[in-house]
């Protein structure tokens, strides 16, 4: 990643897709977008150095709003295509984003061994408790008793704690937002994509549309500021563990975890060289004979 | 006549057949010889039975042949297995410890016990896994092959064991060499050697390679055999190949780690057999999407389901053709050979990113593990790496990606490149890649879009070679078949000639685009079209149906795990052409084989099969085998298996006396 010091002034509008959102009015997806924005601004990224990498999903459609580099790839593999990417090239600053449904749904698997790879890609899953785009049916973070439209009775099944698992999984970063706070979530954004490692933000963005439950109401009277927490280290492991599984009547948001661990990149011994994307192609005569000649 | 053996070594998983197999192979190749091994093994880590046989010869070899000439047998069960099939003029080496029942030798061969421990009493404790070392001496002498050679093999392989373990290999080499000379006669085999090196390769490692020389960058993969040893060849030489190898979570983050390499602006490839081919085929179509090369090899194995993991079959044509929804450009290929997986894996990585689609290579376990020689002056790394279209320019930020153009292929820009920022999409989008899939309706772009992915298989038709018939222009019947069975449909209709049926070829490496105007032209000509192919329902008929109109005469099929052999292929072809149905009822030798398995499972390996014959009508409703089982020392019998003749059920095991 670049982050340019004394690179020309950029703003928000530099990173204004031509396409407007057509998210549903209200939708908690806006400030999610307006905080990625803001993040890549505050950190003087270069656009052109951005991959975007979504799933599908209302929420997965934010590569198309932003003036980057996107792909707006299949449902629950947003992980894997941006990790091939990375792979190829390094230097670029690769955002992987979604839904719950996205990332803890169809694409768990994929999240958890992210995680412990330690890849340096900031995850952004935009959790609203329902699944949007397909017309409010239950997904992983559905609470209890919700009834959706796949639920008629309500949700019996117990709600996963994305952060928990991303703990246990090995995430080098992990934080909650809410899209309603605005600044915190920019300050979030910027933090985790400066982390060298995996970060996860799960960000509360109500569906206004198809969950009558888990609105902005419905979040403002639980959630809290961890950064207000007298005493609270986020580089203890027990801690935001312990925090990763509060919910009900009040729920931390802010940074849960930061620690430094190697990434993925730095074992790589052919990443020595430099990106994949700008290694010579093919093989020289001698490391050939050498290859076939270990067949004779 | 060019001077040939066949060699067949048989034991248990883990008694080092492959080790010996290996320096047997190299040595031959080594002396200017064409080698053919193929291993038929099951899956288990210990135990079982594993049959190698090695074809070794003058003229060059295509495939792993129908005879057996000597049997190294590793254990008792393998002298019982594997003695009746050797031919006249061969011999049978093992370890005195077991015996050869003289009764079991056909006749014009020669039993030849090795009293290893005997030989290697000087060299100290040696490893059970040495007696093949010193059958593999004796067997140099017999076949007049070189001790030499074999030995200079040793000496490189355990160069990094130091010298001990040299001096007890090379040293009981010699021994069972030189116990030999002075025992026996050699055999009748007189050899020419040019002693010109060739490589023993497999088709796996030429995948590798060849991914290597077209400057592959990322190689992902999930285990599954009969793909895993391209993943452990390369990740063995991730550093001298430059090819950064990663094991993900599953298939289906494999294929799209591939693909999002591909668009970053790398070559990636992928490999899997059927089942995790089946996973991967949502991003397949999602890369003729996004427009973003990608290279996927299906080993084929035998299914459906798990199936068959460690037997061959070419049953994923039509999972091949109908990988993902809708209609999306891609290319399949299906190398002939080990050379041919070298030159179609640099091709596949050309033709995917020339015209930015997926390739689907379609090899199988027989093509991926038999081992055979090349000719190393015929691979090369000086191959053609052609990147295709790139935009060049600022693209002003409205760079459109997608843009119509008459050939289809619209210029690429890397990720990271300033200006020319684009979102590739898999909903349906514009030039721009701008998604027009929630608009009211855009019947008008999507039919554009889709018109213009599409034309790339029209320009990748130009491109691919037409197919040729081989053989006589003029024949009794063509044969007509695809992929890895090249070379056993080449030895076939040889000795068809030979036998009076005169028979060409028509061999199909492109599967999709095809050439379907040329091959209808082909075999419209053709007096009786006989498709073979190693599956169960005759896919590469329907798809000559598909794409010509024409139906094959017959298809001969074969999907019982086993490779196709040129005596396999001549005796369906005669069939064919005699209007006789294949007899597809139990075979003597599979009750026998099965009769060794229920030993194996139930009697503590304590019996050997001996007479099968037809038993009585009547008793479990349909013909039955009964098949006589004795004990291993001293040849009491032990009982009796009944085994259906339609079915395969083992009906009954009546034991002696019960
Ligand atoms: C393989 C596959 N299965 C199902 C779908 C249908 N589908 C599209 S989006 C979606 C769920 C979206 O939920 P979420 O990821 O939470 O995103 P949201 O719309 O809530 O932002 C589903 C099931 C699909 N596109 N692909
Ligand atoms: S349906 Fe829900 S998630 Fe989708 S755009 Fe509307 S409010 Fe947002
Ligand atoms: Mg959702």
């Amino acid at each position: 990643m670049t982050i340019m010091k004394d690179a020309p002034e950029r703003t928000i509008k530099d990173l204004e897709g031509d396409v407007h959102p057509d998210w549903c009015p209200g939708c908690g997806d806006f400030g999610v977008l307006k905080s990625l924005k803001e993040a890549i601004v505050e950190l003087k990224i270069p656009s052109h150095e951005v991959l975007v990498v979504s799933g599908i999903g209302c929420s997965s459609n934010l590569p198309g709003f932003i003036h980057a580099y996107g792909v707006h790839s299949l449902h629950g593999r947003a992980i894997p295509v941006a990790t091939g990417a990375l792979l190829a090239n390094h230097k670029l600053r690769v955002i992987a984003v979604g839904g719950d449904g996205d990332g803890y749904g169809i694409g768990i698997g994929h999240c958890l061994h992210a995680m412990r790879r330690n890849l340096n890609l900031t995850y952004i899953v935009m959790d609203n408790e329902i699944y949007g785009l397909t017309t409010g049916q239950t997904s992983p973070t559905t609470t209890e008793g919700h009834k959706t439209k796949s639920t008629p009775r309500g949700n019996v099944e117990k709600p996963i704690q994305p952060l928990a698992l991303a703990l246990a999984a090995g995430a080098t970063f992990v934080a909650r937002g809410f899209s309603a706070n605005q600044k915190q979530l920019t300050e979030l954004m910027a933090q985790a994509i400066a982390h060298k490692g995996f970060s996860l933000i799960d960000v509360f963005s109500p569906c206004v549309t198809f969950n009558k439950i888990n609105t902005y109401q419905w979040f403002k009277e639980r959630v809290y500021d961890l950064d207000a927490e007298q005493g609270y280290d986020p580089t203890d492991l027990s801690a935001a563990l312990a925090k990763s599984l509060e919910w009900g009547e009040r729920i931390p948001l802010g940074k849960l975890y930061q620690v430094e661990r190697p990434v993925y990149e730095d074992t790589e011994p052919l990443f020595r060289k430099g990106p994949l994307v700008d290694h010579k192609l093919g093989l020289d005569k001698a490391t050939f004979d050498e290859l076939l000649g270990e067949s004779t | 006549m060019a001077t040939e053996i066949t060699v067949g070594i048989a034991g248990a998983a883990g008694d080092g057949l492959d080790r010996v197999g290996d320096t047997l192979a190299r040595a031959a190749a080594r002396l200017g010889l064409s080698v053919f091994t193929y291993n038929s093994y099951q899956s288990l880590i210990r135990g079982g039975h594993t049959w190698l046989r090695l074809r070794i010869g003058e003229k060059k070899l295509t495939n792993h042949g129908d005879r057996l000439d000597v049997l190294i047998a590793l254990n008792q069960d393998s002298i019982e297995r594997h003695v009746p099939e050797v031919a006249s003029g061969g011999a049978v080496l093992f370890n005195t410890k077991l015996e050869c029942d003289p009764d079991l030798l056909p006749k014009g061969v020669r039993a030849v016990p090795i009293p290893v421990a005997d030989l290697t009493k000087d060299l100290g404790r040696l490893p059970p896994v040495m007696q093949n070392t010193a059958a593999l001496g004796a067997l140099l002498h017999l076949a007049g092959l070189d001790v030499e050679v074999a030995a200079e093999i040793l000496h490189e392989t355990f160069r990094h064991k130091g010298e001990e373990i040299i001096r007890q290999n090379v040293g009981t080499l010699r021994a069972g060499y030189e116990h030999a000379v002075k025992t026996e006669k050699p055999l009748d085999f007189k050899w020419k050697f040019s002693r010109k090196r060739r490589p023993v390769v497999t088709g796996n490692q030429m995948i590798g390679l060849g991914a290597a020389a077209a400057g592959c960058k990322l190689y992902s993969a999930y285990p599954m055999s009969p793909a895993s040893s391209i993943l452990h060849w390369l990740a063995t030489h991730s550093e001298k190949t430059g090819i950064v190898v990663k094991q993900a979570e599953d298939e289906l983050a494999v294929v799209n780690m591939a693909i999002g390499a591909g668009h970053a602006g790398i070559r990636a490839m992928c490999a899997t057999s059927g089942g995790g081919f089946a996973l991967m085929t949502e991003a397949i179509g999602m890369a003729g999407m996004i427009e973003a090369p990608v290279v996927v090899v299906n080993v084929m194995r035998g299914g459906p389901s798990t199936g068959l993991p460690t037997k061959t079959e070419q049953g994923d044509l039509n999972q091949a053709f109908g990988a993902s929804q809708g209609d999306f450009p891609r290319v399949i290929v299906a190398p002939r050979d080990a050379l041919d997986c070298y030159e179609a894996t640099v091709e596949a990585f050309n033709i995917a990113e020339e015209f930015q689609l997926p390739v689907i290579l379609l090899s199988d376990l027989y093509l991926a593990e038999h081992r055979s020689t090349i000719d190393a002056d015929r691979v090369s790394p000086d191959v053609k790496i052609e990147r295709g279209e790139w935009a060049n320019g600022t693209g002003n930020g409205r760079f459109r990606r997608f843009r119509l153009t008459k050939s289809g292929v619209s210029p690429r820009a890397r990720p990271g490149t300033p200006g020319m920022m684009f979102i590739a999409g898999t909903d349906e989008h514009d030039e721009r890649g701008v998604l027009v899939s929630d608009e009211h309706t855009n019947a008008a772009i999507r039919r554009k879009m889709h018109e213009k992915r599409m034309r790339k298989m029209d320009e990748v038709l130009k491109r691919l070679p037409a197919p040729k018939l081989e053989g006589p222009s003029k024949a009794k019947v063509t044969l007509v078949g695809w992929g890895s069975t090249h070379g056993v449909l080449e030895e076939a209709a040889a000795r068809l000639e030979e036998d009076g049926i005169t028979a060409n070829r028509l061999h199909l490496k492109y599967l999709y685009p095809f050439h379907g105007r040329k091959v209808k032209e082909i075999l419209s000509k053709c007096k009786r079209t006989i498709v073979v192919e190693a599956n169960y329902a005759g896919q590469l008929a329907r798809h000559l149906r598909a794409e010509t109109g024409i139906e094959a005469k017959h298809v001969v099929t074969r999907y019982d795990g086993e490779p196709l052999d040129p005596d396999y292929v001549v005796q369906r072809v005669k069939d064919c052409v005699a209007g006789r149905a294949q007899d597809l009822k139990v075979q003597k030798a599979e009750a026998r084989e099965m009769a060794y398995h229920y030993i194996r499972i139930h009697l503590h390996d304590e019996a050997r099969p001996a007479r099968v014959s037809k038993g009585a009508k009547g008793r479990h409703g349909e013909p039955v085998f009964d098949v006589e089982l004795v004990s291993r020392k001293g040849k009491e019998p032990r009982g009796r298996l009944v085994i259906g003749r339609e079915t395969g059920a083992i009906h009954a095991y009546e034991e002696q006396g019960a």
